[in-house]
């Protein structure tokens, strides 16, 4: 026999062995699911350590910078410390739940790596419905969260919790709602379609506004600054996890950490054109490295927004999400679904995948979304120059009345 | 004959969750736990979805119900005055609500059962492709003006009314 066993014919080699076809087909569909949630894992061990340095460097410090070289084992020390540590559970807590909640912390984010096109050819499953997936296992993450600032049987776990829900849930709205701009452009809600429909042109050229809206919305959802209301690690400390101690409450850092991760990776994916990259079509595994290069550049950017923008406050937080964020993502989905038909009608819609085909839709949807971008801004800038004027009547009011000097309020 | 592969052992596994987390949402003394269950018994659904090769509607059975569960606990806490000790677990209507329930039940099973095998038992054997539309047929039927579109704009102006209704009962009435 010329067949020799490798990895590329693991299934034909199993069964070659002796082994009942159905069964190697399922270890090998297992080894796949275990390659796709192991890059995940190790990648946060990383995602950690890039996290500290450059929160460090923005406030003028070195960062972990003692074990390894440049600190860049401290997270794997950070880990057998974790193990290490006391697990406490707290009397009257609902002990399964309570240890089911981390292991849904973790899976729910590692679920979306299996939709995520790494190459043209490397992907965990090409569903036809990637997009809609990621959605439905998002919405899982908010169970996670319930169910254990409820099973630890602490009134400030719970609380917490329900904060975080109304966070989550209410950045859901928009989160969506910019997905379907790309999945309107692309005609399709496969990921690696969507990412193949980029090959003239990346969708951030041709949808902007909703490329922002799923940035911000993403932060949000995945609780970082200036949205990590959840946490808030200067005022309350912790939330729905505050009862969690060592190893679980490691996995829900972890997860946490992956998700933002994940969430770069997603706005790469849908907006900035995935994989591609000079040379993929010849040689597909540089798709792994551009769409790496990609990420690194969008998360950086989330990264240095951390660390240097201030939390926003609960009553801010729901404004920007119900007053701004989800009527300009409905006008935006209104405009784009809009433009299409015109572009459809006009005979405009790209034909093959290259940058000239591409370049009428692009023109036309980019310019609807500047229109759409100037009036946002003329609103909130009317929105502000109303409260800046309401805020200076009122202390000119109270400084007639009492003549004394009023600290400055507002601004 | 049911023939013993991957697809049975998944229907079976799905099969159990469905209706094992069915049963654990009404025997269950803890509201959470019943949520939990109610979880599991959607799960079950989802994957039948899946195995029907309807992605689509697997997804949408995740994201509409499994997504809501965490309201669903929301309310719970909010709302009951004992979650985790119930006292009564049937109330006045449980034989009502039981008639109601086996009623639907049949129904449902004369409804599934009649297109496939026909009346007396004839085993009309259509092809599975007859009975089942994709979801692109499904799409097209909420749209299209013989079909389903005047009921589908009417559901979805009920919502509508329905959620700006909670708003005017929520709101504060000072402002």
């Amino acid at each position: 026999m010329e067949n020799v066993c490798s990895i590329n014919n693991l299934v034909a080699c199993l069964v070659q062995s002796g082994m009942n076809p159905d069964l190697a087909n399922l270890l090998t569909a297992l080894g796949g699911v275990v390659l796709v949630a192991t890059v995940p894992l190790v990648t946060v061990i990383f995602l950690i350590w890039i996290e500290r340095k450059v929160a460090a460097r923005v406030q003028d410090r070195l960062g972990p910078n003692r074990v390894g070289p440049f600190g860049l084992l401290q997270s794997v020390a950070d880990a057998v410390k974790m193990i290490t540590k006391e697990d406490i559970t707290p009397q009257g807590a609902d002990k399964f739940i309570y240890n089911l909640a981390p292991i849904i912390a973790f899976a729910s984010v590692v679920l979306i790596w299996a939709v995520i096109p790494f190459t043209p050819l490397h992907i965990g499953a090409d569903l036809s419905i990637g997009i809609l997936y990621f959605v439905a296992v998002a919405s899982i993450g908010t169970i996670k969260i319930m169910i254990a600032g409820w099973s630890s049987n602490n009134k400030y776990a719970l609380l917490g919790a329900f904060r975080t829900i109304a966070q989550l849930l209410s950045y859901e709205v928009p989160l969506v709602l910019s997905l379907l701009v790309p999945v309107m452009i692309g005609g399709t809600l496969g990921m690696q379609e969507i990412v193949r429909q980029q090959g003239g042109m990346w969708f951030f050229f041709m949808a902007p506004v909703a490329a922002i809206m799923f940035f911000i919305a993403n932060l949000a959802e995945t609780g970082r600054a200036p949205f990590d209301l959840l946490e808030a690690e200067s005022e309350i400390i912790a939330g729905y996890n505050i009862e969690y101690s060592g190893f679980k409450w490691g996995m829900f850092m972890a997860g946490e950490f992956m998700h933002a991760f994940t969430a770069c990776l997603l706005t790469v994916v849908v907006f900035f054109g995935g994989w591609w990259g000079p040379g993929v079509e010849q040689i597909p595994v540089l798709g792994f490295i551009y769409l790496g290069l990609k990420t690194a550049v969008i998360y950086l950017f989330a990264l240095v927004l951390r660390s240097t923008v201030p939390r926003v406050r609960i009553d801010q937080l729901m404004t920007l999400n119900w007053k701004w964020l989800v009527p300009i993502s409905v006008a935006n989905v209104i405009v784009t679904a809009f433009l299409l038909q015109v572009i459809k009608a006009l005979g405009l819609t790209p034909q093959s995948g290259d940058l000239i085909a591409a370049l009428p839709q692009t023109i036309i949807l980019l310019v609807g979304n500047v229109l759409l971008g100037v009036v946002v801004f003329g609103f909130i800038g009317r929105v502000g120059r109303a409260q800046r004027a309401a805020d200076q009547a009122v202390q000119i009011h109270t400084d007639h009345d009492d003549h004394s000097p009023v600290p400055a309020v507002g601004d | 004959m049911l023939e013993f592969n991957a697809q049975s052992v998944a229907f079976i596994v799905f099969a159990l969750f469905s209706l094992g987390g069915a049963l654990g949402v009404v025997t269950t003394r803890n509201l959470i736990h019943a949520t939990l269950y109610l979880i599991l018994s959607l799960f079950g659904a989802a994957g039948f979805f899946v195995l029907l090769s309807a992605p689509f509607l697997a997804a949408v059975q995740i994201l509409v119900y499994i997504g809501a569960i965490a309201i669903l606990i929301v309310f719970a806490v909010m709302l009951t005055r004992s979650m985790t000790r119930l006292r009564e677990l049937y109330n006045r209507q449980w034989l009502l609500s039981g008639v109601v329930g086996v009623a639907l039940f049949l129904l449902l099973m004369i409804g599934v059962i009649l297109p496939v095998w026909g009346i007396n038992g004839s085993h009309v054997g259509k092809p599975v492709s007859d009975v089942v539309t994709t979801t692109v047929d499904l799409g097209i039927a909420l749209v299209d003006q013989n079909q389903y579109v005047l009921p589908f704009e009417v559901a979805s102006l009920l919502l509508t009314a329905a959620m700006i209704g909670a708003i005017v009962i929520a709101r504060d009435d000072r402002e």
